[in-house]
């Protein structure tokens, strides 16, 4: 004789889901609560680091969907030098090719992924936009030394 | 309906304020006020709870942005719904659309007319209470019947067979589970069970208990038997086609429903008001919520069962079973009555783990035809 039927599934499944009743709720409150993105995230926006840059526009060229304008010309020395560079992010796919194309390394992806507007004129955003600042960090795609300076990714599974 | 209302025990008098107009009207419309206040505020909490609790069960948070912890959730969402187009479809029976939540909720108020909230505390000691229980909570299935049948749409006639069917076969083994308890206390009158409950009455009764509280889980329709409204099947149920303040009473039903639930089962097996220091309503809440935690936890765990293995666990597991409970009762009513009841506890609760296990031997569902498993015998 063998017993099996008589509720032991309904008990076990009851003790699982008494044990998730005292586990710590996995939810995020988003906006006053954030996880740590992943290390080499692709976020929405470049960040151009133009003292490096060398106005050489592989990443324009490099770019598939031409959301980079970039005007170049040549200052006294025939050396080339950046008059305007726009990034239009409400069309950039965010591949990440104009990263890896850069010769130098002074172009990154940005950890910010908070880009939301109004307008699609705010979605144009200058050199000044992009250049480093406190909000916008340089994240650790195609660049190891940035991926070395951030914080590792939050996994729920570890909660 | 006089003559109903009028049979009031003696222990009322006895525990009512002296100054306390004697007056049967006063008495009434101030217990009416009680009870709807109390129904529709329970109502709201238990939403409330209900959210918060099973967040908690599926590691989640639940509502807690609208006030203090999220507690003006439910005000939030009843003015919400309050404020809906009111939508009839197109050839339905208007009148039926209008009439099927009133008469699906009145009954749900009606039960709270005998639940004692302290001795002697109900709008009506019936000295026929838990029969008048038993009857009064069949009734709003005929609302549900009306709304699947006046609203001219096929998912909610179907939801509506499968309330009449679940209803209909749930209610016997929910009513001879009943019986073992008015055996014990020898009075159908809720408060004459709460008088006689030394010893809670889920000690003597475990598996009435057991059966009792299955039973009432598919009675109101919650999960795992919540055939009427399986979202992944028949859309919503019979409430498909209700918008805006009467699909709010509907709501309204299927959590009063719950309430009552609760009130009953803390009045006739958990011992209803009574026990220590704290003041007897308190007590009743408290058991009340605690038997709704179980119904949350059982909602968080339990995936919903198909009709034929409800219909078969009622006929081939519950019901045997309860008539078994009665008669083990029945015995011990006449013969045992004179030996310590905590020998009797004992006695119960080994002959409901002994039915239960070889009930887990006999019971079949559907021959193995329909559900397609091989068990190995």
């Amino acid at each position: 004789m063998k017993f099996d039927r008589y509720g032991k599934g309904i008990a076990k499944g009851m003790v699982l889901t008494l044990k998730h009743f005292f586990r710590r709720p996995i939810t995020t409150q988003y906006p006053e609560q954030r996880l740590n993105v992943s290390r080499r995230i692709r976020g929405n926006q470049l960040i151009l680091d133009t003292n490096a840059c060398n106005a050489c526009s592989a990443c324009s060229r490099a770019c598939p969907v031409n959301c980079l304008t970039i005007v170049t010309s040549r200052d006294e020395n025939k050396k080339l030098k950046l008059d305007k560079f726009e990034q239009d992010i409400g069309i950039c796919i965010g591949c990440g090719l104009c990263v890896e194309a850069c010769p130098i390394k002074s172009l990154f992806m940005s950890c910010d992924y908070e880009k939301s507007a109004y307008s699609r004129k705010s979605f144009i955003l200058t050199r000044e936009d992009l250049a480093p600042s406190e909000k916008e960090v340089p994240s650790g795609y195609f660049s190891p030394e940035n991926e070395a300076k951030l914080p590792k990714q939050t996994l729920l599974i570890d909660r | 309906m006089l003559s109903i209302f009028n049979l009031h025990t003696g222990s009322q008098a006895a525990v009512l304020p002296p100054d306390w107009p004697g007056n049967f009207w006063f008495h009434m419309l101030v217990f009416i006020a009680i009870l709807f206040v109390f129904v529709i505020l329970g109502v709201m909490a238990f939403i409330y709870i209900e959210r918060r609790i099973l967040g908690r069960f599926q590691i989640r948070i639940g509502p807690n942005r609208t006030g203090p912890f999220g507690i003006i959730q439910p005000v939030a969402d009843t003015i919400k719904i309050l404020i809906k187009e009111d939508i009839i479809p197109h050839n339905a029976d208007g009148l039926l659309h209008l009439l099927a939540p009133a008469i699906a909720f009145i009954p749900a108020l009606l039960i709270f007319a005998v639940i004692p909230l302290q001795d002697g505390a109900a709008l009506a000691d019936l000295n026929i209470g838990i029969l008048y229980i038993v009857a009064i909570s069949s009734v709003g299935t005929v609302g549900i019947l009306m709304a699947g049948w006046a609203s001219n749409n096929k998912y909610g006639l179907l939801g509506a067979m499968r309330v009449i069917a679940e209803v209909v076969s749930y209610e016997i083994p929910l009513a001879l589970s009943i019986i073992g308890v008015v055996l014990l206390t020898g009075n159908l009158s809720m408060s004459s069970i709460v008088a006689s409950q030394n010893i809670p009455f889920i000690l003597l009764q475990p598996l009435g208990f057991i059966i009792y509280f299955v039973a009432a889980l598919a009675e109101i329709n919650r999960t795992p038997f919540d055939l009427l409204d399986a979202e992944s099947e028949i859309v919503a149920g019979f409430n498909i086609e209700y918008s805006g303040i009467k699909f709010a009473l509907f709501y309204l039903t299927e959590y009063s429903e719950a309430l009552a639930i609760s009130a009953i089962i803390s009045t006739i097996y958990l011992g209803g008001w009574r026990g220590p220091l704290l003041p007897p309503v308190l007590w009743l809440l408290i058991k009340m919520i605690a038997v709704f935690i179980v119904i949350i936890w059982i909602r968080s765990t339990l995936p919903r069962i198909r009709i034929d293995h409800v219909m078969a666990f009622a006929w081939k597991c519950l019901l045997p079973l309860a008539l078994i409970n009665l008669l083990i009762t029945g015995l011990q009513v006449i013969t045992l009555s004179d030996i310590s009841q905590w020998v009797i506890v004992a006695i119960n609760f080994v002959v409901a783990a002994v039915l239960i296990l070889l009930w887990s031997r006999f019971y079949r569902l559907t021959g193995n035809k329909l559900s397609g498993d091989k068990i190995e015998v």
